[in-house]
């Protein structure tokens, strides 16, 4: 176990390493952020002397080692626009973002789970088909026009909920989250619920698939046949099995719910990570998106390393000591 | 045992038929049958005879489409059709258990051996967890498994098949129940382990008392451990009787073809004997004897449904040409 941590950890370095030169050089072929930067009255000298200040004289291998030698002492580089380190940017945004992620997993899990389970077990029903309907549309509807549509109903026609903003937000345990206010809770809700509407649709659906699957399996009628209770059967024998495709899939998606709320976050003005990237790549903020992308990058390699951890414990067949990784 | 006694299990008329998009399958059509407590009934059919399904008609595990349309199941007197579902997991693991035919698929593949052992004593008893744990472990012990205190917390997977269909066995046991269906519990096993099982199976309904409904397509299986021997063909119950007179003396063209077709030493060199034809669709059976397109002896009779005749000494056959074995083999 703990010699496949160590191995999977290498691995992900290398991708970090990677995927770091793509975005690096990626973000050096699109457009001057000089332009953007400087008064176009300036005159030539200012504008070397800005050059030289970014440090964007330089040919681009060398700043991309530059880059390199400040990464692994936690230097990301400074934003061109705040003057403020990138990181340090990024992680102010970060706790807006992750709450709304973790609101919309949540959403996923605890709506997505029981509705799939339902239409599984009793596929004939109505209330199924409503379900299953339901979640065709979460899947084919945009992200963005579900926003604009939930805000002009709630916020604009009915005025029950507030359409931009974090909120109240409060401290506990040393995390600040608007998550702990009532009010902060109603700032939450419409942005969350847009983002989870993908992830519900997606869960119900393998749930469903899972469960229906799963009943027709001997190990379900043995235990029937053992004379378990219903309640017992589905919530032991059946939901332990299909809980392992589920837990893979929503544990790789918290990653794109991350990636994802920056749709979410630009409709709803959530103060998040997302509305950043938008910002800066609109002001060419190179530093910004690179640290951004490394971050995500980063985020998605942890929890595919969470989600094989979690998998040897839901699933005994699975020992990850043994396995070539 | 005393032949007089009231049977453990009585069916009467019992029809399962399964409402299709495409038809009714009558997968069990009118089967009666007794089984004495104590004794061993085998249940003896092709696949598609219909066998399991009647298994799983006493149990009332028949899952939509299928349904049990008429026909009575008295288990200890207590009619089983149309009890209701609390009535039926009442009884189910605990005065009825079953034993499935694959043990690589009958066990939870997530959860622990001592899980579901115990699960299956508290679901019916009111014992605190270490009791049920010890009698788990006991109950390993009994059907052969050795140091059961480790096997109790391995998975399935950490298992053999033999040892698998063991720890089936022993929680089809552990209640003490009346009846124990075992639907081909052998049939997926190694020829060794398979006689093995059959031997534990036999040695702890001898000491309980369980009557044992034993569902295979294998004659060679029940010839040496059942009473009692039901034929099935197509939904129905062909020929019934004591093990030894149909294994010695089968008067159903269908049963003499079954036993003609079981490889033995005494036919060394000799080309098997089959079968001819298929196994009909029960979607739509022929009108008259559902065997008549298979038999050598149809005539214009056949093409009425045949009754069963008279019992004469614990026998009946459904056919109008009984025979002898020597006349087709």
């Amino acid at each position: 176990m703990t010699a496949y941590v160590i191995r999977r950890l290498m691995q992900s370095v290398v991708v970090v390493l990677i995927m770091s030169v793509i975005v690096f050089f990626g973000v050096n072929v699109v457009g001057d952020p000089v332009d953007m930067l400087i008064n176009p009255e300036a005159d030539q000298e200012d504008i070397e002397n800005a050059i030289r200040a970014l440090g964007l004289d330089k040919p681009v291998g060398e700043q991309y080692l530059y880059f390199l030698k400040n990464a692994f002492s936690g230097n990301l580089g400074r934003s061109f626009i705040f003057g403020e380190p990138a990181l340090q940017l990024i992680v102010q945004r970060m706790p807006a973002t992750l709450e709304l992620a973790i609101a919309a997993l949540l959403m996923a899990v605890f709506i997505g789970i029981p509705l799939g389970l339902y239409a599984g077990l009793k596929p004939d029903s109505s209330t199924s088909r409503t379900i299953m309907a339901g979640s065709i549309l979460g899947f084919s509807l945009p992200t963005f026009w579900v926003g604009l549509m939930m805000i002009m109903v709630f916020a604009v026609m009915l005025g029950w909920l507030p359409s931009t903003g974090r909120g109240e937000t409060a401290t506990f345990l040393g995390i600040t989250t608007s998550l702990f206010t009532l009010n902060g809770l109603q700032h939450i809700l419409m942005p969350a619920l847009n983002l989870a509407l993908l992830k519900i649709s997606l869960v119900i659906r393998l749930t469903r698939a899972g469960t229906r699957e799963a009943v027709h399996q001997d190990y379900i009628k043995f235990a029937r046949a053992k004379g378990l209770s219903p309640h017992r059967v589905v919530f032991v024998h059946l939901l332990k099995n299909i809980l392992i495709p589920v837990v893979t899939v929503i544990g790789l998606e918290f990653g794109s719910l991350v990636a994802f709320s920056v749709v979410t976050e630009t409709i709803f003005a959530w103060p998040g990570m997302g509305k950043l990237l938008i910002d800066s790549i609109q002001q060419l903020d190179r530093p910004v998106i690179v640290a951004y992308l490394i971050i995500i990058v980063l985020m998605f390699v942890t929890l595919n390393l969470i989600v094989d951890i979690l998998y040897s414990i839901l699933d005994p067949r699975v020992r990850l000591g043994e396995r070539e990784a | 045992m005393n032949k007089r006694s009231a049977p453990t299990l009585s069916v009467r008329d019992l029809r399962t038929h399964f409402h299709t998009k495409v038809g009714v399958v009558k997968a069990v059509n009118d089967v009666s049958f007794e089984v004495k407590s104590g004794q061993v009934m085998g249940l003896v059919g092709e696949s598609g005879s219909g066998k399991s399904v009647t298994g799983f008609s006493i149990v009332g595990l028949i899952d939509p489409p299928g349904r049990v349309v008429s026909g009575s199941i008295s288990f200890q007197g207590e009619e089983l059709v149309g009890a209701s579902e609390e009535r039926l997991q009442k009884l189910r693991g605990n005065r009825i258990a079953m034993i499935f035919q694959d043990p690589m698929m009958t066990l939870n593949p997530v959860l622990r051996i001592d899980t579901q052992m115990t699960e299956a004593i508290r679901a019916h008893r009111d014992v605190d967890k270490q009791t049920a744990w010890a009698e788990a472990r006991d109950a390993l012990g009994q059907v052969g498994i050795p140091s059961p205190e480790e096997r109790l917390k391995s998975y399935p997977h950490q298992l053999s098949g033999g040892m698998r269909q063991r720890v089936a066995i022993a929680i089809a046991f552990i209640n003490k129940p009346d009846l124990i269906i075992a639907d081909e519990p052998t049939t997926a096993l190694d020829v060794t382990i398979q006689a093995q099982i059959i031997h534990e199976a036999q040695a702890l309904c001898r000491k309980t008392g369980t009557a044992l409904i034993w569902i295979t397509h294998d004659l060679a299986v029940v010839a040496g451990l059942a009473d009692h021997i039901c034929v099935m063909y197509a939904g129905r119950i062909v020929e019934e009787g004591k093990a030894d007179d149909i294994i010695d003396r089968p008067l159903h063209p269908y049963t003499i073809g079954l036993i003609g077709s079981v490889p033995s030493h005494n036919k060394r060199g000799q080309r098997l004997y089959q079968i001819p034809g298929m196994t009909p669709s029960l979607l739509n059976l022929p009108p008259g004897c559902a065997f008549r397109n298979r038999c050598k002896f149809d005539d214009q009779e056949c093409l009425i449904e045949p009754g069963t005749t008279k019992p004469v000494r614990g026998r009946q056959v459904r056919c109008y040409h009984p025979q002898r074995a020597e006349t087709v083999t």
